[in-house]
């Protein structure tokens, strides 16, 4: 399966003049771009690892585009995503957020049920990936 | 009017004289402001007109009573204190009035319309008469606990940014059962919106009791979940005969998981403010259809604007509002709705009559909600959108994605697939309201199912009048 998170995930995965491109729209706006990856992509996981602080004071596409590609380079079988946070007031929050790395095989998740009182279900979502300690999920 | 003992005097004077007509007045910051569109009857001044508004609104009776003397009655009055003609509208005028903040409750919007709406619609003196916007004190605005959730706490909720969101209503909208009702929403969810919704009229009827249908479709949710890897909801309408029932369908959605409910507007602005609160407490997106709203926003004579009923809401406490498409099949003008879409979603609004915003309006951090486009759109006009409306609000597709040839899923594919490169090349820079066909083509050549979406709705539009209309440039409804 593929994880549709993020902003583009129904489009083919973007090329780096592309990811340059949303990274320039980005800093247009006057937002901060920042990188993140994990290996947990539970939906409901929203802290993922920092790559860095929030590049307040790159105001150049190039240099972030170097530090996606770094991230990227280090963790070549993770999620990567490049998000852009708005600091205005009544915003004060992410604007644009898009994966632009994933692991070659996306297993999905396994949908627990569990039955309870009368027709009543709980339902629980976990990754497959996240059988396995962090770091050795999809190597 | 000469000495008090004058006016006072039992029998009927005009409004005018009764103090309702106040050319010279100031309205202070802290009054709220009034504007209707007024149509005497042949032979009633307008000013009188006005001022017969201003009474019936705030503390006037047919004629002069003794009682009155025993108020701060000059406070408590409402001032009509200007009248302009509407242009190019022989016979309306607009009329602004002003009302003192001690008339009214805090918090209560059943109170605030009351007052403003309760009395003088039927009044004789008048031909038609129409709310057209109000202004209301920072002091009043902050009474109002406002959204729940609001558009930056539901995108944080959802982890779902920089794009509009996708829904669709299920169709046909009566008769399927649970389990037909949640595989249209498992394949929609699955083929990539965001959400689904249960239609206005869908409570618990004998073809679908609402416990069947919220276990089924949140079976449906969770399933297509599993499949994206996202958080997807579904609005499952809690709209019922009493607020007791209300409740139990509330607290049902809640045990079961789901992300939001909706409500229709037809309970009544009571039960919206009720089920706000509960909302609040239960960390519960508020889904509101306007049901029954063109009964009395359409018409420009007669009845409330859009634009007002938008603030009321806002104040009152929802998250989404159906608010009007510009190109699909329901009324709505490209600067109305624009207009409607600034009201809930800026942190202030300035004035702009182009777009029926007569006053400014300071919000004081009230959180945003988010409008919900829906009705007769679909794919191929993802540009005009986008470009109308902007990308925080619903974009909901409910025969543009259950109709497609190819099934739900496929629907919901091609809607979500044109969406995202739409925002991609408007993102890029690219001139979309004139490069959208080509850029929709574009993205069609590696998706099969916008191709056909495309193929098979690329000549519908709805393309008729508004009647709602700016009065202060001449429009167009949106057409191709």
């Amino acid at each position: 399966m593929r994880i549709t998170q993020g902003t583009f995930s129904f489009l083919p995965d973007l090329s780096d003049e592309q990811i340059r491109a949303q990274i320039e729209y980005a800093l247009r706006q006057d937002w901060a771009v920042s990188v993140e990856y994990t290996d947990d992509p539970h939906p409901r996981n929203c802290y993922w690892e920092m790559w860095g602080m929030p590049m307040f004071d790159i105001r150049d596409a190039v240099g972030i585009l170097f530090e996606v590609s770094a991230c990227r380079k280090a963790f070549p079988s993770h999620y990567v995503r490049v998000n852009a946070f708005d600091s205005t007031q009544g915003w004060e929050t992410i604007r644009l957020s898009f994966i632009v790395n994933r692991p070659p095989n996306e297993p999905g998740f396994r949908l627990i049920r569990q039955e309870a009182q009368g027709r009543n279900i709980r339902y629980t979502l976990q990754p497959y990936a996240t059988d396995k300690p962090e770091g050795e999920r999809y190597s | 009017m000469g000495t008090q003992k004058e006016r006072y005097q039992s029998g009927v004077i005009p409004y005018k004289q009764m103090g309702y007509w106040q050319p010279d007045y100031e309205p202070t910051e802290t009054d709220i402001i009034a504007l209707f569109r007024i149509t005497p009857q042949e032979g009633v001044d307008p000013d009188e007109a006005a001022a017969a508004v201003a009474g019936e609104s705030s503390t006037a009776t047919w004629t002069v009573v003794w009682t009155d003397r025993l108020t701060a009655c000059e406070m408590y009055r409402a001032k009509a204190y200007r009248v302009d003609p509407v242009p190019n509208a022989p016979g309306q005028y607009f009329a602004y009035i002003a009302y003192d903040l001690a008339l009214f409750e805090e918090g209560s919007i059943a109170n605030l319309t009351a007052s403003i709406i309760g009395n003088v619609f039927g009044f004789k003196p008048l031909k038609a008469l129409r709310l057209e916007d109000m202004r209301f004190p920072v002091a009043y605005v902050k009474t109002f606990q406002g959204p729940p959730t609001g558009i930056v706490v539901e995108r944080e909720r959802l982890e779902k940014y920089g794009r509009p969101l996708l829904g669709a209503t299920t169709k046909p909208k009566l008769g399927l059962s649970g389990r037909n009702y949640g595989r249209v929403v498992y394949e929609a969810l699955k083929g990539g919106l965001d959400f689904v919704k249960d239609d206005e009229n869908i409570n618990s009827q004998p073809f679908m009791h609402w416990r069947d249908r919220f276990l089924f479709v949140m079976e449906a949710v969770n399933k297509a979940s599993a499949a994206t890897g996202e958080v997807k909801g579904h609005y499952l309408n809690i709209t019922a005969a009493t607020m007791e029932d209300m409740y139990e369908r509330a607290e049902f959605a809640r045990e079961l998981g789901s992300v939001i409910v909706m409500i229709d507007l037809v309970i009544g602005y009571t039960a919206i403010q009720s089920i706000s609160r509960w909302c609040r407490k239960n960390d519960m997106i508020l889904h509101l259809h306007r049901a029954g709203h063109g009964t009395y926003t359409r018409q420009k004579t007669h009845g409330i604007s859009f634009r007002v009923i938008s603030k009321w809401m806002r104040l009152a406490g929802v998250d989404h509002i159906h608010a009007g498409t510009v190109v699909g099949k329901l009324e709505g003008d490209p600067n109305m709705v624009q207009g409607f879409y600034n009201i809930l979603r800026e942190t202030k609004n300035e004035q702009d009559l182009q777009r029926g915003i007569f006053f400014e309006q300071d919000w004081a951090a009230l959180r945003k909600v988010m409008p919900v486009a829906s009705g007769g759109i679909h794919a191929g006009q993802m540009h005009q959108l986008i470009h109308y409306l902007g990308e925080d609000c619903v974009l909901q597709f409910g025969g543009g994605t259950i109709g497609h040839p190819e099934g739900v899923h496929a629907g919901a594919t091609a809607n979500r697939v044109a969406l995202e490169a739409v925002i991609l090349a408007r993102n890029e820079g690219r001139d979309i309201w004139n490069e959208g066909p080509q850029i929709l083509e574009q993205a069609a050549k590696s998706c099969a199912p916008l191709q056909a979406a495309l193929d098979t709705w690329k000549d519908i539009t709805f393309n008729y009048a508004s009647t709602d209309t700016a009065d202060f440039v001449p429009t167009a409804t949106a057409s191709s």
